[in-house]
């Protein structure tokens, strides 16, 4: 059995969450810009903002994802996967990275939205959308976390490409203040955010996602029916 | 019937009440007082609603939505009944919120609202508390807000749907130290439960062991530690809370 975050933590008794970060690009929210300190949003983020990417969301590398009916296309998310070794109450910046055990390519995929204000279950939360692999690499194998390039593809075509490095908390500063109010726990993955600027794939399109250190992570795009056994549930087990 | 989760004599065991007591698949009675209580479900994904009262939205000076508003929560939150539940010292608005919990049975995908019901294993109390002092305009009510660590209660009992025939028509009420301040029905949901397994399941599956909590009446009030809370669910039981001051106010490793 491969040695993948869903093979040790993604069945039902784990007990486990997936952890997005939202507006952790210094991209992303500068492409929100004024719109900041306007109605609904009033102020800039202060703690981090997270959001969670349920169970039925998470799928294997390789497993095809169904573009839900109705809609044309989804926004592609390359993100590093962050797990959490020991739990991380109310850790310091310097302490933190002796809580990651270690690290996995997400595909971190939602229907194209543009507001913040609510939480976006529609659009992320659908079956599927949350292809995490192909490996769990342990911490020690990843000797810079903190400048990681991340590269995203579409039917080979290389369509961005980013950088742990242009994080507006880096690794150790995200931890330790979403631990200030909340426990990350043992198996918990934690996404670090995306750029602006994501690339939409469309029906039949082979996604893929590449972080230095970490391999590649492909998923084919289908339109609703075209694999409709295998999709049902996501794949996940 | 109702299930328990309990951890009593080293172990961790599933109960049932008979006639008002506990009693474990091979017979033992434990006493109530000696147990620990944990959630009656091993919750998978928990989804919460916001806004879903008219009256505790006026109370919020909110616009009735047109949409459920669904969040989601972390496993972190999650405890039992008489579970401690820590407040920081800063803070100025912490308080309850008095829910039914509904706990899906089975792969529930594109349910019509007439056949949602069938999917329900059963109910619980939910008591799903929230600091207001941390609201941001992001993904409001955002996880600082609404995910710290055991600040969702489920329990005492998960009750059998079979038992529940009307989950539409149940008195909701809590108390904090005996003095009854909030009190409700779930008859006046914007959004009933059927409507919510409706809504959930057109766009994505839900599976055995989710929660959906349903959302509280007017009537949330300030905590403070050592306050007692009960929030009680008429047919479902009583689900009892303290309040902690918070032991790591401040501190960091």
């Amino acid at each position: 059995m491969r040695n993948s975050w869903l093979n040790l933590y993604g069945k039902p008794a784990a007990q486990v969450a997936v952890y997005g970060t939202a507006l952790n690009f210094r991209s992303a929210l500068a492409a929100l810009g004024e719109a900041v300190n306007a109605p609904p949003y009033q102020a800039p983020p202060h703690a981090p903002i997270l959001y969670l990417k349920p169970r039925n969301t998470w799928l294997e590398a390789g497993a095809p994802v169904v573009l839900p009916a109705g809609h044309e296309a989804v926004a592609v998310g390359p993100t590093l996967g962050v797990v959490i070794g020991q739990p991380a109450t109310r850790v310091s910046a310097s302490a933190a990275m002796g809580h990651v055990a270690g690290y996995t390519i997400v595909n971190d995929l939602a229907l194209p939205h543009s507001s913040y204000f609510r939480p976006a279950i529609q659009q992320q939360c659908r079956d599927g959308f949350c292809p995490i692999g192909p490996s769990l690499i342990e911490a020690t194998a990843i000797a810079h976390p903190g400048a990681l390039e991340l590269r995203a593809y579409i039917n080979g075509e290389l369509r961005l490409t980013c950088s742990t490095a242009e994080l507006i908390r880096p690794l150790p500063q995200l931890i330790a203040d979403i631990s200030e109010f909340m426990t990350l726990q043992r198996g918990d993955l934690l996404l670090v955010g995306l750029p602006a600027k994501l690339p939409l794939a469309r029906a039949g399109d082979r996604m893929a996602v590449e972080i230095e250190g970490l391999g590649r992570l492909e998923n084919p795009l289908l339109a609703v029916g075209a694999d409709s056994d295998t999709a049902a549930m996501g794949g996940a087990p | 019937m109702r299930h328990a989760r309990i951890a009593w004599a080293g172990a961790i065991h599933d109960a049932i009440e008979v006639n008002g007591q506990l009693r474990l698949a091979d017979g033992r009675v434990p006493a109530e007082g000696e147990v620990v209580w944990l959630p009656p479900v091993k919750a998978q994904t928990v989804f919460a609603v916001g806004l879903n009262y008219a009256d505790h939205v006026r109370e919020l000076s909110f616009k009735p939505p047109t949409e459920p508003l669904v969040f989601l929560k972390g496993p972190n939150t999650l405890a039992g009944h008489r579970a401690q539940t820590p407040r920081p010292a800063s803070v100025k608005f912490m308080h309850y919120e008095c829910e039914l919990a509904v706990v899906i049975g089975r792969t529930a995908s594109r349910v019509s609202r007439d056949a949602a019901l069938d999917y329900v294993a059963g109910y619980t109390i939910g008591n799903d508390y929230a600091i207001r002092d941390y609201l941001e305009n992001y993904y409001r009510p955002n996880l600082r807000v609404k995910n710290r660590d055991s600040a969702t209660l489920l329990g005492p009992w998960l009750t059998d749907a079979a038992d529940v025939p009307d989950p539409m028509n149940l008195a909701l009420r809590t108390m904090v130290n005996g003095k009854l301040t909030q009190q409700g029905t779930t008859a006046d949901m914007i959004f009933g439960v059927a409507q919510l397994i409706e809504y959930l399941s057109s766009f994505m599956t839900l599976g055995a062991g989710d929660v959906i909590l349903t959302g509280t009446p007017e009537g949330v009030v300030n905590v403070n530690p050592g306050d007692v809370v009960v929030t009680q669910i008429e047919s479902l039981g009583s689900l009892t809370s303290l309040i902690v001051a918070d032991p790591r106010d401040g501190v960091r490793e």
